[in-house]
């Protein structure tokens, strides 16, 4: 028997993700909330950038558009101004999303345009073999810090926030129930939402840094994800190297396409 | 120390031996190892170079820039997209005339994505006013770096330069290959010391800013005279190289091209394919011979019309795809290099290679057949075509 979120799959798996890559759980994550949904593979739009986690729009059967490297979001709003009922999601890595793409999140949180991006923050660039990233702990190793990194890390849910996300949430690859009724809300709320799920490249980044294998990072993930309601309960120096996981912000704001077309109407007389 | 090192670990190797002021770095396939290399450098000791990571290639080029301008010697790598995402700053770098020194593994340009190898990266910037000099394996692309510096920061010349080797085929297959002790290499590479640069106090000076009409088309002028001097520089420093490595270089390597009457030219370890097909014809009394073009820009035309004058059909190979819909960019240059002969070959374009796609002996014996065909009945048929893709279906 098929799995109910099968039709949300091209028929080119398996995929070319590594054992143990956080990847594979988070596009399963999606296609189920996609499924709960009941979201039409022809109503929805997915595109992402270059990296691994980008590469999830080669597997997954809707309009998908697989851009430039860094470029998802300024091609994810063309798709949006123009076809303001498609649903639009949009996967991006640490590396496409807060290196080289990072001028672009932050005008698209600004913009609160509706769709839902979802980063997958495996703290490395896992494509190009385990450079570091502007997400990449301080401390941690990378080919290009092999005697520990000095970089200071983004929080890039408060990068969000502080840019005009309306709706910033941070989910991980052990919780999946949870990811999953994050991608739900995210999608449901009306702005720009922003997902950031905890991932693993076991290969490039827990080999470098010690955690070996991809049981002993998502193990390493699980102990460091902390519900944002106890977060709120620990002291910064509890809460040193852990993240809070769910809702981190919410709010309602004006949202970008309404507001074009409410220009457009004005100036045009509504005709 | 083994001898057996990748494309890209030879040139991080050359770039250890010169150690370089400033790296800036960003990594994509299939350069990505030159600067994961000098990272292990870097951190080892073993160079004082300021190693500089950035988000993009775009940064990378413009950190490259600026540490030039202020007088330290820079060195980048990148391929294909990463070229791409640089073209704003490679025509900066070059009208600023910062001899920075950039290896570009090439590999074909998006889209659709590819990360194999073939021209079109280096090809989209041939115009940009950069030196690009090309390998056929690790030996020359180590060589070719050493040669670089030499070449792009002498005065009359004050250019950057590009140095090319296939991605994958020469990047990553590993060949025993002859180093230079560091001392010759840096004695031969010498101190960058420029007249003026950004920080010097007793003349500081303005880089990039907005140049009028007035002046503007001046500066061009001398850009390309600079690229008309490199010409007589390269060959100067291949001459001072040879002394030091017994390894001789000219604009291009003429292979079995005495008496020959039919010849291809081409660029990159195609050529290692293209000697081996050109023995066996020799073999069969075919008077078949080879053009290996290693440096493009300056592009060497009136000896490259000299090489081919006595030849009768001339293959031109394109490994990328000009979209000029009259050829590819290998195929212009030399067609209209050959334009002032008195008496000139019968000339064929093919575009090969694309996004990795082999190019076998036999692909290069039937183009011969194909030359000697058209040298015997002087017809040429279709000018512009290309080689190994499956036909459309109907
Ligand atoms: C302009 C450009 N520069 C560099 C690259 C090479 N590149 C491909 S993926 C990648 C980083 C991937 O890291 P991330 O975005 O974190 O995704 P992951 O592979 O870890 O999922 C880089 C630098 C590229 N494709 N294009």
């Amino acid at each position: 028997m098929k799995a109910c979120y099968e039709k949300y799959f091209r028929d080119n798996l398996p995929h070319i993700f590594c054992p143990g890559c956080g990847n594979g759980i988070v596009m399963g994550a999606w296609a189920r909330a996609m499924d709960e949904m009941g979201l039409e593979n022809n109503d929805c739009v997915a595109i992402s950038g270059i990296g691994c986690s980008s590469r999830i729009t080669t597997y997954i059967d809707l309009y998908t558009l697989h851009t430039a490297h860094g470029r998802a979001l300024p091609f994810a709003i063309g798709v949006k101004m123009c076809k303001p009922d498609m649903h639009v999601f949009v996967f991006s890595g640490d590396g496409d999303c807060a290196a080289i793409g990072g001028n672009h999140f932050i005008h698209a949180c600004r913009r609160n345009i509706d769709m839902t991006l979802i980063v997958i923050n495996n703290s490395i660039y896992g494509m190009t073999g385990g450079q570091y990233s502007p997400l990449t702990p301080t401390g941690h190793f990378a080919t290009t810090a092999p005697y520990g990194n000095i970089d200071p890390a983004f929080d890039i849910c408060k990068i969000a926030e502080a840019s005009g996300a309306t709706f910033v949430a941070r989910g991980d690859i052990y919780n999946i129930r949870q990811m999953i009724d994050l991608i739900k809300e995210g999608h449901n709320h009306k702005g720009f939402s922003v997902i950031e799920v905890v991932s693993s490249c076991p290969i490039s980044y827990g080999r470098r840094n010690k955690i070996n294998g991809a049981p002993a990072l998502l193990r390493y993930i699980k102990d460091h994800s902390v519900p944002v309601a106890n977060a709120a309960k620990m002291s910064a120096e509890e809460m040193k190297g852990k993240w809070p996981v769910g809702v981190l912000y919410k709010t309602e704001a004006k949202e970008y396409v309404e507001a074009y077309q409410e220009l457009v109407a004005r100036l045009q007389g509504g005709s | 120390m083994s001898n057996c090192f990748s494309g890209n670990e030879a040139v991080a190797y050359a770039m250890k031996q010169i150690n370089p002021d400033v790296m800036g770095a960003f990594p994509i396939t299939p350069s990505t190892e030159i600067p994961e290399y000098f990272a292990q450098y870097v951190a080892n000791g073993e160079v004082n170079t300021e190693y500089v990571t950035v988000e993009s290639e775009h940064s990378s080029m413009s950190v490259c820039i600026a540490a030039e301008a202020a007088g330290a010697r820079s060195v980048c790598a990148t391929s294909s997209c990463g070229l791409a995402l640089m073209y704003e700053m490679l025509y900066v770098a070059a009208s600023c005339r910062l001899p920075i020194t950039l290896a570009c593994v090439t590999r074909a340009l998006s889209g659709p994505i590819n990360i194999n190898n073939d021209h079109s990266d280096s090809m989209g910037a041939r115009d940009t006013g950069w030196i690009q000099i090309y390998a056929e394996n690790n030996q020359e692309a180590y060589d070719n770096f050493i040669m670089a510096m030499p070449i792009g920061e002498t005065a009359s010349v004050r250019l950057p330069v590009m140095t090319c080797m296939d991605g994958f085929i020469t990047s990553h297959a590993v060949e025993n290959i002859e180093f230079l002790d560091t001392e010759v290499v840096r004695k031969f590479v010498g101190e960058y010391n420029p007249e003026n640069y950004l920080l010097k106090k007793e003349n500081p000076l303005a880089v990039g800013p907005y140049d009028i009409s007035a002046y503007y088309m001046e500066h061009k002028v001398l850009e390309a005279e600079a690229m008309k001097a490199a010409k007589a520089r390269i060959l100067e420093v291949a001459d001072e190289f040879a002394k030091i490595s017994g390894r001789h270089y000219g604009l291009f390597e003429e292979y079995r091209m005495e008496d020959a009457e039919l010849a291809m030219v081409l660029i990159g370890s195609s050529a290692g394919t293209a000697k081996a097909a050109v023995d066996q014809l020799r073999e069969q009394g075919v008077k078949a011979g080879l053009i290996k073009v290693r440096v493009f820009r300056p592009f060497p035309g009136e000896e490259l019309a000299q090489a081919l004058s006595k030849t009768k059909a001339v293959a031109v190979m394109d490994k990328s795809e000009g979209f000029s819909a009259n050829g590819g960019p290998l195929f212009a240059e030399t067609r209209s290099a050959l334009y002032d002969l008195k008496q000139r070959p019968h000339l064929i374009d093919i575009v090969f290679g694309l996004g990795g796609r082999d190019l076998k002996t036999e692909d290069v014996e039937n183009i011969f057949a194909r030359l000697a065909d058209i040298a015997a009945t002087g017809e040429t048929g279709p000018v512009y075509t290309h080689l190994g893709q499956r036909q459309r279906r109907k």
